[in-house]
């Protein structure tokens, strides 16, 4: 335990992909403890997983590198910890490249770097299923046997413990796979205040807190519907600061003189984003109860969270499985005005009359009409697009059959000379054939997951 | 009187799988009771026709004055395997808020709830 009375948790990623300012702002904007770096979305893992396999050095959040060198000054001289999902599946070669970034900086000696590894079940995939584990998918209740000649990558979800570990060895920078993005926030908490490991109200405080802050500047105001024409100064958005209390109580804030806003409506829309059952947010440490949440104004850009509870956590853990799962393209065209959805509409005509003249039957084809009905279908009214200056016509196929995925890209193009008028948009030509990697949760026994910690200096 | 969600509410929406799921968020603490009462998971199932494949579940969150709504077949398969622009239910939300709900007029101009009119 430190003795602290406040613990402040900086979050400066969002996702892999989010504001390469971001991690350097949050710790030159004002004071604060850690800083909580999440890069990690439900597929991620396979975009890692097939990188390491064309080069074994890789695998991980490369951004986190340059992440670590803009806060090396802070991590360094000032004592902020820096604790991240970047390892992906390679988080020995991620603590490789930040020490070699920070060597050529002369700071090689001042980083001990906790690297967390043991989430990876793919080496123990046929080992699992043979032992009984059988890995059903959540959503379906199919058993991983079905795909399992497709997986890719598996991991599963760890809590708080290990960081807690890494922390205790002197840690000032912990790289873990994958953990939960949530953890990421709960466990410098933990690991500062000594709650115990069955103190649930506590931990789930810390993994409210970590909601709250995962998504970074999306409940400071960023991609806020409440007041969206008002929030001040989103190019200079202030990225989310937790100040905790020993007792799990907490403020969200950013620091001062950074745009964007902290309220109660921001903070609400962050807490509801991805909800499943809010009585039971499963997490590996502990059950948060979301109805249990309080929120209440603590003045400009402080929102004071409180009452919070928690229950025992289960005996398993998630899984997240990638397979792959066939291929997909998506092609578009642009329509102008006069009429422009209704010669969108004959150019779908068009274009399946000859698909299907060729033969080629999809699992799946959807068009979209961007600016008529795209995003919320019938929703968008009778007339919705009618009038409209321009309409984008999009189409996307699925299937198994890769060569005939690549035989729809051929025909979408060809409709620009062949198809109706006023049609332009096309500068990209025929659209790329992606193969798709699929998601796959499965829950298995905490028992069979033993995480393990380093310590590098 | 009618009124619709956009001038009551506020809402953000996300995914899991082929589920979308919207919070619903009330934007006067004392509309949240014409959010329960009148933005049922029936409701939701109707207003959604069409969009959605699947059922609807709601779940209560009085504490935020929220709604919590799982719209399920939403996503075209969801994650990877959709085609859709909104493949990760992104704007699940704002396509909730256009719901136009019937509330008595006594209850709402007790409530001062801003009547909508349909733009012709």
């Amino acid at each position: 335990m430190s003795g602290k009375t406040v613990v402040r948790v900086a979050g400066g990623q969002g996702f892999w992909g989010d504001w390469l300012e971001a991690p350097r702002r949050q710790v030159e904007g004002g004071q604060v403890d850690y800083l909580m770096l999440d890069y990690l979305a439900e597929v991620t893992m396979s975009i890692l997983q097939k990188q390491k396999e064309r080069d074994p050095n890789m695998g991980y959040a490369r951004d986190f590198v340059g992440a670590m060198e803009s806060v090396l000054d802070a991590v360094v001289n000032k004592g902020v910890k820096v604790i991240a999902n970047a390892g992906g599946v390679n988080p020995e070669a991620c603590a490789a490249a930040v020490q070699a970034m920070a060597a050529k900086h002369g700071a090689a000696g001042k980083l001990k770097i906790g690297v967390i590894t043991g989430d990876n079940l793919l080496p123990r995939i046929d080992e699992l299923l043979a032992n009984g584990h059988e890995l059903r998918n959540m959503d379906t209740g199919e058993p991983l046997s079905l795909v399992r000649d497709r997986v890719i990558a598996a991991n599963a979800y760890i809590g708080s413990e290990p960081i807690v570990e890494a922390l205790n060895r002197g840690a000032n920078v912990v790289i873990i796979g994958r953990s939960t993005d949530t953890a990421l926030t709960m466990a410098p908490l933990r690991y500062e205040f000594g709650w115990a490991a069955n103190d649930w109200d506590k931990l789930a405080a810390g993994i409210i807190a970590g909601h709250i802050i995962e998504c970074g500047a999306q409940c400071s105001g960023g991609n806020c519907l409440h007041d969206w024409r008002n929030i001040p100064n989103l190019a200079d958005i202030g990225y989310p600061i937790v100040e905790c209390s020993p007792d799990g109580t907490f403020v969200v804030t950013k620091h001062d003189n950074t745009g964007g806003r902290v309220s109660v409506p921001t903070v609400t829309e962050q807490l509801v984003y991805e909800m499943g059952d809010p009585h039971s947010y499963i997490t590996p440490d502990v059950v948060a109860d979301f109805t249990s949440i309080q929120l209440a104004d603590g003045g400009t850009d402080r929102v004071k969270v409180h009452g919070i509870k928690g229950s025992a956590a289960t005996d398993k853990l998630k899984v997240s499985i990638a397979y792959r799962s066939g291929y997909k393209a998506v092609g578009s065209l642009v329509y102008s005005w006069p009429d422009a959805l209704e010669k969108a509409q004959m150019a779908d005509r068009i274009l399946r009359e000859r698909l299907d003249r060729l033969g080629l039957t999809f699992e799946q084809v959807l068009s979209e009409f961007v600016g008529a009905s795209a995003t919320h279908g019938p929703l968008a009214g009778v007339g919705a697009g009618k009038d409209a200056p321009e309409i984008q016509y999009r189409i996307g196929v699925r299937d198994a059959d890769k060569a005939k995925v690549e035989r729809f890209t051929r025909e979408i193009v060809p409709l620009v000379l062949n198809g109706p008028p006023s049609v332009t948009g096309f500068a990209a030509g025929r659209p790329k054939t992606e193969e798709i990697v699929a998601y796959w949760p499965a829950l298995v026994d905490k028992t069979v997951v033993t995480t393990h910690v380093e310590v590098l200096s | 009187m009618k009124v619709r969600l956009l001038d009551i509410a506020h809402a953000r929406s996300g995914d899991k799988g082929d589920t979308a799921n919207v919070g619903l968020i009330a934007l006067k603490p004392e509309w949240y009771d014409v959010l329960v009462t009148y933005v049922t998971e029936a409701a939701a199932v109707t207003h959604f026709t069409g969009v959605i494949t699947g059922g609807v579940q709601r779940y209560e969150l009085p504490n935020l004055r929220a709604l919590n709504f799982l719209l399920h077949g939403a996503l075209d398969g969801g994650g990877t395997l959709s085609l859709k622009t909104d493949a990760q239910g992104k704007v699940f939300s704002t396509a909730m808020l256009r719901m136009v709900i019937d509330v008595p007029d006594a209850e709402a101009q007790a409530l001062a709830l801003p009547a909508y009119t349909a733009a012709v």
